[in-house]
């Protein structure tokens, strides 16, 4: 549990700065089609609560970057919304599992919707772009959150994820669903 | 209290001008606008403001609302200007708030040197070692006798870091439909937090052999817990949770979670520090006190809270990090490992707690919709022989689930709202 270092750090920022270039892009229909599925995949376990086999579809080092300024830094020097490793993000189904997150006490429902996929290469590993859409309900109001996402693959498996919400910068209320 | 105080908008835009016009209000703190001509925009109660480091590096508090016809002249969330221009009509400022120039200026014929062009002003605008604040009060008491006793505990929180300086990064914002007051009443709140922190009690130590992390001192029997409760007059108060901690190096960060990256740098850090690293790692954790300035800042952990209201129902509850700045290397390079594990520290409160906070006081607002039931309580410790003391300088301290700081706050609102501040702005 203890993969993240200062190592580990510096390679997810350098993974996630310049990567969306066009020569780098994926047109392989069979391909882009793989990623779209593991991503609709990914909304779908979401949406369902099966929190223990989303967290399946993750490496085993991983990380969830959610950023919290207009354009992501280094999360060595800035906090961010949240950047969790596998621990934390076991933590946080823990929480919602434990029924007494007061926060989802009842719990969201969820629908999300994954599209504009694009792939680029990077290496051995693959970058997904792809837009985000969460509708929410819970505790008699609907909400929309939107959100551009950035999936990096290695062997059908998220390595990592970066979620951008649209208002990452701004007060959120109750963000306590898992992006 | 009346459940009015949280619902009824005349009384919040009563309070708008009596208490967020009539005392010491929290702006910013000097990091973020560290050097000539930086600016950020923010909000003193509902007005929009610009504060910044003028170019003759004095800090000022400007109305964000161009003289001409009201628009805001600023609308970005920071940056670093000499002037601001209205996107209107053009009309322009240098950044202390004299108007610069307006287009065509022989279609006037009025004399643009006369003050009342330039822009509004917050007319007291003083820092207290970083914090910065504003009144628009004339009458009211310096900062430093208005801050009174919790200075005391702001000294103590910053001279825990290198050089007692902390740096303000980027911010977790939360919001919640609920009155501003309900965040304010449960900074200092000792009792709910075995209740309404539960999930994030149980989380925290669900892998520890011994269950001691993070806030389990308020397990069991929190009343008779060496932690306490100060109020310190002008609603401000303090929750010290340090008498729950052995006062040793290495005490905090034994109680910390676990964090993504805390092993790796922890162990840097130890071969670099050796006997001085426990130092180091307690600054990555969680500092145990609540300092809370009447009526929207909340010093806590590592974290700078500002209370934000936005409408009788509406509130922002902003929780900026701080990460620490080490000039005189007393760290030996370690400030930026320390840091890297301070960033995810901070992020797990905000996360794994506040926001069911947040759902309490949104559930609260929501059961004060019925009217007829009118009365809330805050009278938990009031009338318990011994109880609550009154040490020599004047202050009260209680055990830390006692109500009186919230009772005492509420009497400062009541005196404040029954009288009409002093309002002058300057221009």
């Amino acid at each position: 549990m203890s993969y993240v270092d200062d190592r580990y750090y510096a390679e997810i920022v350098k993974a996630f700065s310049d990567w969306e270039r066009a020569d780098l892009e994926v047109r392989d229909a069979n391909v882009r089609d793989q990623c779209r599925a593991l991503l609709e995949r990914e909304v779908r376990l979401l949406d369902e609560a099966r929190y223990e086999e989303w967290l399946g579809l993750y490496a085993e080092e991983c990380v969830v970057w959610v950023p919290a300024a207009e354009r992501p830094g280094d999360p060595r020097r800035e906090v961010t919304i949240y950047f969790d490793d596998r621990g934390r993000l076991e933590d946080r189904i823990f929480r919602l599992r434990t029924g007494k997150a007061w926060s989802q006490v009842p719990p969201s429902r969820t629908v999300r919707m994954v599209s504009n996929v694009e792939v680029f290469r990077a290496g051995d590993r693959l970058m997904v772009r792809s837009n985000l859409l969460l509708n929410e309900f819970r505790a008699g109001e609907s909400r929309a959150l939107a959100a551009w996402c950035a999936h990096r693959l290695a062997g059908g498996k998220i390595e990592a994820k970066q979620i951008n919400l649209l208002e990452r910068d701004q007060s959120l209320r109750n963000p306590s669903v898992l992006f | 209290m009346h459940r009015s105080i949280y619902t009824d908008p005349a009384i919040f835009e009563l309070e708008m001008t009596h208490i967020f016009g009539g005392v010491w209000c929290y702006l910013a703190h000097e990091s973020q606008v560290p050097g000539p001509d930086d600016y950020l925009t923010t909000r003193l109660g509902l007005r929009p403001i610009i504060v910044v480091r003028d170019s003759n590096d004095k800090l000022r508090g400007l109305f964000n609302r161009c003289t001409h016809r009201g628009a805001r002249v600023c609308r970005d969330a920071r940056g670093n200007a000499r002037t601001f221009q209205c996107p209107y009509h053009g009309w322009t400022y240098f950044n202390s708030g004299k108007l610069r120039g307006v287009p065509w200026p022989e279609g006037y014929a009025c004399d643009f040197t006369d003050g009342k062009y330039n822009l509004a002003q917050v007319p007291r605008v003083e820092s207290y070692r970083g914090f910065i604040f504003g009144t628009l009060n004339a009458d009211a008491p310096s900062l430093s006798d208005y801050l009174g006793a919790a200075k005391q505990p702001i000294d103590e929180w910053l001279e825990r870091n290198p050089g007692a300086r902390v740096l303000v990064t980027e911010a977790n914002r939360l919001r919640f439909k609920g009155n501003w007051k309900l965040a304010y009443d449960n900074a200092a709140d000792g009792y709910h937090v075995v209740f309404s922190h539960r999930s994030l009690l149980e989380t925290e130590n669900r892998h520890a052999a011994d269950p001691n992390k993070g806030m389990s001192f308020y397990m069991g029997k929190p009343d008779e817990a060496p932690m306490y409760v100060q109020y310190f007059g002008h609603g401000h108060h303090f929750k010290d949770k340090r008498p729950n901690i052995e006062r040793r190096a290495g005490a905090l960060w034994e109680i910390e979670g676990l964090q993504p990256g805390m092993r790796s740098y922890e162990k840097a850090i130890r071969e670099k520090l050796g006997a001085k690293a426990l130092r180091a790692l307690d600054l990555a954790a969680s500092e145990p006190v609540n300092i809370n300035i009447f009526p929207n800042l909340s010093i806590l952990g590592n974290h700078i809270q500002v209370f934000q209201p936005l409408a009788v129902d509406e509130t922002e509850s902003i929780w900026y990090a701080t990460a620490i700045v080490d000039e005189a290397n007393e760290l030996e390079g370690m400030a930026e490992a320390v840091n890297a594990i301070r960033m995810r520290t901070q992020e797990s409160f905000p996360n794994f707690g506040e926001v069911d906070d947040a759902a309490n006081f949104e559930e609260i607002q929501k059961g004060l919709a019925a009217c007829e039931d009118e009365w809330v309580y805050m009278h938990r410790g009031l009338g318990i022989p011994g109880r609550v003391q009154r040490l020599p300088d004047g202050t009260l301290k209680a055990p830390a689930t006692d109500e009186v700081f919230m009772r005492e706050h509420m009497k400062e609102w009541q005196r404040l709202m029954a009288t009409r501040p002093n309002i002058q702005l300057a221009r």
